[in-house]
């Protein structure tokens, strides 16, 4: 410990002059490691479990013993119309409110970054409410404004309520990745005489790119995951979690695991790939870092 | 465009999506309120006759599960609060180069379907799953033993279902943190006790007050984690209010609870509002 301790970064900044820890000081140090990693074996024991039990067979049984090691249930998954009908409404209804939400959020998003405007605080407003808002008031309250209408419940009623609680959360997320964002670059490419719209093509939209697909990846994944709301926009429509609560009071089957473990294997591929391109460019401009 | 017209650009912006929170948010919260002081049943129609008497009507009749709901809540904030503050802290200042990787770990599992999360909680607290049973078979347990369908298992499942929305911003909170100053503080001979306690608790407040708010109102209005995990004992005012909706089409009582939620809520947003200032909230 010679370094002279100049505290400019976080790195540099090094702490007095270590003593010699005593014996409950070290086992105090290990206390904290300890205690996250038994924290983070708490979040994924649920998630242990239900791959595990994608594998088992419960031969007619419920499937909360193990019965047996089988392959069968990732392919008997797909030949089950009563679970693909579902599933193939959810993605419909993600896809569609992903594309309107991450549309007409951006919007808002650049309309809130770039323009002054009367109204801005009622916008906030109406923008933040709907996140602080319990999900059974907004479906709740979906419900009460169809049934008054006399309108009748549907794929289009669910898509409806699903742009909803989506704009808001397209709009903080566009809106995040916008407010860092350099007004000279798009000042630079009108000087140069390009038109505000091949601006906006050329210039703006490949920044603000990574921050409206994370939007649109945000509201995707809001979307196929939902049942409060859906469950009371939806009519005689079923979506996938709305088969799975359905199936849950009779007993749960294995492909509910499976479909579970896919879609858990989806997201660790899609982040374990953004981990590495980071890595990779990090590594590509060392200066940056 | 005509230079006249540029003032209109923001508004074009904002008429889309702002017209649609207006009518599917908004609008609805208001029919909400309104239906709410009908009379009258399904099958013949409803009529508003400002019957302000199914307030206290309803919070008599569902008093137990609304102070069942609030303790629950309280209890899983206080939860949440315990398992992931030192996640959190250790992450900020143990994670080193692995920081976001920790973060990511930490979040991974909520990638997964949030019913299929419960259900999976549902099968390690069986009675005679896996877990139970095999500690029962061994004597460890008595026969009678059961976790399902009890307090602890819900306020488990609410816990589990919520803890990201604890870590992220007392995570953030921590993170921006300067060191310099908890190090002032133990050169000055502060304990590292003291250090903690004087300056990185309050430093972090900030992600402890958002973080208790980001739990404390879905576990409010959540009814997922009664319904599977839990029992008519345990029934908190979310399921009250969807079977009210769904089953028993009781619009009127059920739009009344949950105005009455909704207003708790918005009373505890501006209260913390008041605490953290106003911008930083709505601004994300």
């Amino acid at each position: 410990m010679t370094a002279p301790a100049i505290p400019v970064g976080r790195e540099l900044a090094a702490p007095v002059p270590e003593r010699r820890r005593p014996i409950g000081r070290r086992a105090a140090a290990l206390l904290l490691p300890g205690y996250t990693a038994l924290a983070v074996a708490y979040l994924f024991l649920p998630i242990v479990v239900m791959i595990a039990f994608s594998f088992n067979d419960p031969g007619g049984r419920q499937n909360i013993t193990w019965q047996g090691f089988t392959l069968e249930n990732y392919v008997d998954v797909w030949r089950r119309p009563d679970i693909t009908g579902p599933m193939l409404n959810s993605v419909v209804v993600a896809l569609v409110s992903t594309l309107l939400a991450t549309a007409l959020g951006t919007l808002i998003a650049m309309a809130l970054v770039r323009y002054e405007f009367r109204a801005r605080g009622t916008l906030n407003l109406l923008i933040f409410l709907p996140m602080a808002t319990p999900e059974i008031i907004l479906g709740a309250s979906l419900l009460s404004m169809w049934v008054s209408l006399g309108v009748q419940r549907d794929i289009t009623t669910i898509a409806i309520a699903h742009v909803m609680f989506n704009i808001s959360y397209v709009v903080v997320t566009v809106r995040a990745r916008l407010s860092g964002f350099d007004r000279r670059l798009e000042e630079a490419a009108m000087d140069l005489g390009a038109s505000e719209w091949v601006t906006f093509r050329k210039v703006t939209l490949p920044l603000i790119f990574p921050g409206i697909l994370a939007a649109a990846l945000l509201a995707f994944a809001l979307s196929i995951d939902d049942y409060v709301i859906t469950s009371f926009v939806a009519g005689r429509t079923v979506t996938f979690p709305l088969w799975v609560f359905g199936v849950s009071r009779i007993g749960v089957p294995p492909e509910v695991n499976v479909l579970g473990t896919l879609i858990f294997l989806l997201a660790f591929v899609f982040i374990a790939v953004q981990i590495w391109i980071g890595r990779r460019e990090l590594r590509a401009r060392p200066a940056d870092a | 465009m005509p230079h006249r017209l540029r003032w209109a650009v923001p508004y074009l912006f904002l008429l889309p999506g702002g017209l649609w929170l207006l009518a599917f948010f908004a609008v609805p919260m208001l029919v909400m309120g309104s239906v709410s002081l009908m009379e009258g049943s399904l099958s013949t129609g409803y009529r508003l006759t400002g019957n302000v008497g199914i307030y206290p009507e309803a919070l008599g009749r569902w008093a137990p599960q609304f102070l069942r709901t609030i303790g629950y809540a309280l209890a899983v904030t206080a939860l949440t609060l315990a398992i992931g503050y030192p996640m959190a802290y250790t992450i900020a200042f143990r994670g080193g180069r692995h920081k976001s990787l920790l973060l990511l770990l930490v979040i991974l599992p909520f990638f997964t379907s949030f019913l299929i999360r419960t259900l999976s909680w549902k099968l390690i607290l069986a009675d005679n799953g896996f877990v139970l049973g095999s500690l029962k078979d061994w004597g460890l347990l008595e026969e009678g033993f059961r976790l399902i369908a009890t307090p602890v298992a819900v306020i488990g499942g609410l816990t589990y279902n919520f803890l990201p929305f604890m870590v992220l911003p007392v995570y953030v909170a921590l993170e921006k943190v300067d060191v310099r100053l908890v190090e002032a503080a133990t050169d000055l001979y502060a304990s590292r006790t003291q250090a903690f306690l004087r300056v990185t608790l309050p430093l972090s407040m900030p992600g402890v007050f958002a973080g208790s708010l980001l739990t404390f109102i879905p576990a409010v209005g959540d009814f997922i984690n009664a319904e599977i995990l839990g029992s008519r004992d345990t029934t908190m005012i979310g399921n009250v209010i969807q079977r009210l909706f769904l089953q028993n089409n009781d619009y009127p009582q059920a739009a009344a609870l949950g105005f009455v939620l909704m207003a708790a809520v918005l009373v505890m947003v501006a209260v913390y509002a008041r605490a953290a200032g106003g911008e930083r909230l709505t601004q994300g």
